[in-house]
């Protein structure tokens, strides 16, 4: 009694794997597409003038190598990591004293928290350019207190651009801790209470054990794009800070030197990649936490 | 009257590597309230998804009205089915819940406003038509997932523990009401619950389920007081399994020799040769005892009571170490624990079970 | 115990003060009368005077507003389907492609830009709105995917199955029941997609064309070269429509979610962010 049902089987699906053809499509053209061509440009040689010559040469990544373009890859992570250390150190209390708010509060704050997340990020950073610059909000309210008597000058400065990095990534650290410590079950935490941990072992020993997943997730969602944000180191840093993002688009847009751009590219897709890969192993998921 | 609406040939279906349905078959007859009774996990909602088409067997055939339907798409089929969980469109009123089924036939407004507006009044929903399934309670809920159902006027209608999430007195209430209903309305009910006593209840015929397979099909009556295997008497109703010896046919009864002791049994149809092993089902309420030492019977020591729902529960421990349950009416019954008894019963109340070769007629 | 309670919550204050602080000084600011922003020249509307005379600034507007919209229902389109699709086929090539779909929110926006700029101009594509509308669906799809996704995850089988039971085909089921339901979501993933491409520099500065600006391109451009107050007055009205977004979107949130669901905490449709900015 074998039956004919496996042509039905097929009948059945035949219809609704249609709706991954425009996924499929557009995935593998517009983003496997150009970065695999990302990754044969860095081995290609640059042309005279204007173009690319189809040559392989491993002289771009050769050329990263040197003093000057190394020194801003490490610029641009002392940059990012001093920004993430005060990330972590601002957004983690704020995610973990939200979780503890009563729901309406909770709700409340979230509500405060979107307006900023959904301004664009370039009103933001002006904000602080009004703020920062000379004889502004910040040196007025200074020399109104008698802390200092001359204007700071703390436009186009280092801590300007960190304090923009800082504002412009705070709320993904705050939504990942407060995402991972809103699902936590705090009766854990009076578990180890009851059971005669003080309140700073209770937190080391359970509280942060549980919110890391949401504290790892908030600095890579800090961590990775804090290389890239050009823009930043731009409008508040002037010239004086060049992360790997400025020299991407410098090499892009002024020298016109696309295998060399292509290969910074390339090396910042892999520590990102690695960065990424890094969190799946300490936290075995593969969704990045409060990313939704 | 004996007419046949749903033949079920052969059904075999596995997931993966798992074997869910090992070749069942059965015939259900027009207007007839089916019970599939057994355990989660022993292949009943299965074999209901099989019915309603969510599900292909691997083997077998399910023909409905003299139609092979086996591999005809589930809104093909003349049988609608109620969900274990309602499974109400959360984003359409009730009316248009009720509807919906008439919608997809093209059936003109006003028919189907009739309609939706009668199979309101047949579940007692008058005048609810407006309102979203999130504003029902539970109950109601329910009786909407039968009107949806049941609007079609399907030839079967599945119903996957419909009663299953609510409370005991509610459930009570709708197992009438879900009788009444296929009374009245003459349509066949394929009915899967868990709980024996609503199956009892309920059932024209009860199929009692394990493992895949089809341990007896029979009325409430057959299956209660005549189970064919032993998993039958000890999932409805609850009786105690001994296994013993036979030690002499005379006529219809048997002699047995069992833990010890001797005891009475009825052949019922089966053919049993002297010293074959054979193993037995007494109900609790079935097994008595007595003080008198020289009693013919199973020598046993009492060894716990226990009152539950109305009934005194207790224990016994026969001398192969095995346990029986006898239970009785009334809170007051002259025995203690640690005292030894003689366990005995009238030879027409036992029935031998799991037996293999002979079948039984 | 009173201590406990109050000094998270002074710090939740000062925080969210720094937060609002930029914001509240640029909206001030478009009112002054002074052009120098450090100098208060009294209450003013003459920046949204010349605002609304300035018709470059229009320009890149609507630009930015026909490249969100594009890109938004591009990405809805796109990524339903794909997460429907997902969650119903079985496909040995399905985590690799959904890896591939989702990098674009999770490396730097800065890859992105170049990767597009010279793939666009390999494939011999002319700079301008086209260029524009595909790599801003690029990254819009994995927000409008991941928020689709998630509601199919959590929405009950039973209910396709029931409708399929009654007689709806298969494409009934979809658009009589999945598709209702994931309105809410497909919405809260298009607002999403659409706030992440009005505010987009990054890319855009890359992939756009010479005679195509779009709003943050234009800011950017003003910010660099030197202020003019107009932009307060611009930054004053966007925050208006993001506040009027924000709210509207918490609205949807409200009604897209069963009222007693088990995923409480669907994390709030909207509190999404990816990680560009």
């Amino acid at each position: 009694m074998k039956t004919p049902s496996v042509p039905l089987k097929k009948k059945k699906r035949s219809s609704v794997w249609v709706t991954l053809i425009p996924l499929y499509l557009f995935t593998l053209l517009f983003v496997a597409g150009p970065l695999v061509y990302m990754f044969v440009l860095s081995f290609q040689t640059r042309a005279e003038v204007w173009g690319v010559v189809n040559q392989f040469t491993l002289d771009n990544y050769k050329n990263i190598l040197q003093p000057v373009y190394l020194n801003t890859f490490v610029e641009s992570f002392k940059l990012a990591i001093t920004s993430t250390l005060l990330i972590c150190a601002i957004g983690y209390p704020f995610g973990y004293f939200m979780a503890k708010l009563s729901p309406a509060w909770k709700k409340r704050v979230m509500l405060l928290l979107m307006i900023p997340f959904w301004t664009s990020s370039l009103i933001r950073l002006y904000g602080w350019i009004i703020i920062f610059r000379a004889n502004g909000t910040l040196d007025k309210l200074l020399m109104g207190l008698g802390l200092t008597d001359s204007p700071l000058k703390l436009l186009y400065t280092y801590p300007a651009v960190v304090v923009g990095m800082v504002y412009a990534l705070l709320q993904f650290m705050i939504l990942a801790v407060y995402s991972s410590a809103e699902k936590m079950d705090w009766s854990l935490v009076e578990a180890a209470r009851d059971l005669g941990a003080t309140p700073l072992k209770a937190f080391l020993t359970v509280t942060l054990k549980l919110t890391l997943p949401g504290l790892l997730s908030g600095v890579i969602l800090t961590f990775i794009p804090s290389m890239g944000l050009f823009f930043i180191a731009d409008i508040l840093g002037g010239n004086k800070v060049v992360l790997v993002g400025s020299l991407i688009q410098d090499q892009l847009m002024k020298a016109h030197n696309w295998p060399f751009a292509a290969a910074l590219s390339v090396v910042l897709m892999i520590l990102t990649s690695l960065m990424i890969s890094l969190y799946k192993r300490i936290t075995h998921t593969t969704e990045l936490e409060g990313i939704l | 009257m004996e007419e046949t609406i749903l033949e079920l040939k052969g059904i075999a279906k596995r997931f993966g590597d798992t074997p869910v349905l090992n070749g069942i078959s059965i015939s259900i007859q027009k207007g007839e309230f089916i019970t599939l009774l057994g355990p989660s996990g022993c292949g009943k909602t299965t074999t209901l998804r099989i019915i309603a088409g969510l599900e292909t067997p691997d083997e077998g055939r399910v023909i409905l009205n003299g139609q092979d339907v086996t591999d005809t798409e589930p809104n093909k089929r003349d049988v609608n089915t109620v969900f274990q969980n309602y499974a109400l469109f959360p984003h359409m009123t009730v009316a248009a819940n009720i509807g919906y089924g008439l919608k997809l036939k093209k059936r003109p407004k006003d028919e189907i406003k009739k309609a939706v507006d009668d199979a309101l009044a047949l579940v007692q929903l008058e005048g609810y038509g407006k309102r979203m399934p999130s504003e029902l309670s539970g109950g109601q809920r329910q009786r909407v997932a039968i009107a949806r159902a049941l609007v079609n006027r399907p030839s079967v209608l599945l119903l996957d523990e419909p009663l299953g999430a609510l409370d005991l007195q509610l459930r009570r209430q709708m197992q009438l009401e879900l009788k009444a209903l296929q009374k009245k309305l003459g349509i066949t009910f394929i009915y899967i619950t868990h709980d024996q006593e609503e199956a009892l209840n309920m059932s024209d015929r009860i199929v009692v389920m394990n493992g895949g397979h089809f341990e007896q099909i029979g009325s409430p009556a057959q299956v209660y007081d005549s189970p064919r295997t032993s998993y039958v008497a000890r999932f409805v109703g609850t009786a105690n399994v001994l296994r013993g010896t036979v030690e002499a046919v005379e006529g219809d009864a048997l002699r047995i020799q069992c833990a010890g002791g001797c005891a009475g049994a009825l052949r019922r149809g089966y053919d049993f040769a002297p010293g074959a092993p054979i193993t037995l089902a007494v109900r609790s309420e079935h097994v008595e005892f007595t003080k008198d030492p020289a009693a013919c019977g199973l020598p046993a020591t009492i060894r716990e009571k226990t009152f539950a729902g109305g009934m005194l529960r207790i224990t016994l421990e026969l001398s192969d170490g095995s346990t029986l349950i006898a239970s009785r009416h009334g809170i007051d019954m002259d025995v203690r624990t640690g005292e030894a008894v003689r366990v005995t019963w009238a030879a027409a109340n036992a029935v031998p079970v799991d037996v293999e070769a002979s079948e039984a007629k | 115990m009173k201590n406990r309670t109050k000094l998270p919550n002074i710090y939740l204050g000062v925080v969210m003060a720094v937060l609002y602080l930029p914001i509240v000084l640029v909206v001030i600011y478009s009112f002054n009368e002074s052009k120098i922003s450090s100098v208060w020249g009294g209450f003013s509307l003459k920046w949204y005077e010349t605002l609304f005379k300035d018709r470059a600034m229009f320009e890149a507007l609507g630009n930015s507003l026909v490249l969100a919209l594009c890109s938004s229902l591009g990405a809805a389109i796109i990524g339903t389907l794909g997460a429907y699709g997902f969650t119903r086929v079985k496909l040995r090539s399905k985590s690799v492609v959904e890896y591939i779909s989702m990098l674009p929110i999770m490396i730097p926006e800065i890859i992105l830009g170049m990767v597009f700029m010279t793939f666009f101009s390999l494939i011999g594509l002319p700079f301008g709105m086209t260029t524009l509308i595909l790599a801003h669906t690029t990254f819009c799809v994995p927000y409008v995917y991941m928020l689709v996704k998630a509601r199919l995850v959590g929405m009950d089988k039973s209910l396709g199955e029931a409708a399929r039971d009654l007689g709806a085909s298969e494409a009934r089921v979809f658009f009589d029941i999945t598709l209702p339901l994931l309105v809410p979501a497909i919405l809260s993933g298009m607002l999403l997609s659409f706030a992440m491409s009005l505010d987009d520099v990054i890319i855009s500065i890359f992939v756009t064309g010479v005679n195509v600006n779009t709003l943050p391109i234009k800011v950017y451009t003003q910010i660099k070269t030197g202020v003019t107050p107009e932009i307060n007055a611009l930054c004053t009205l966007m925050l208006g429509v993001t506040i009027l977004l924000v709210v509207l979107s918490n609205v949807l949130g409200k009604i897209g979610k069963p009222k007693a669901g088990k995923h409480h905490k669907q994390t709030g449709e909207l509190c999404g962010p990816g990680q560009t900015q």
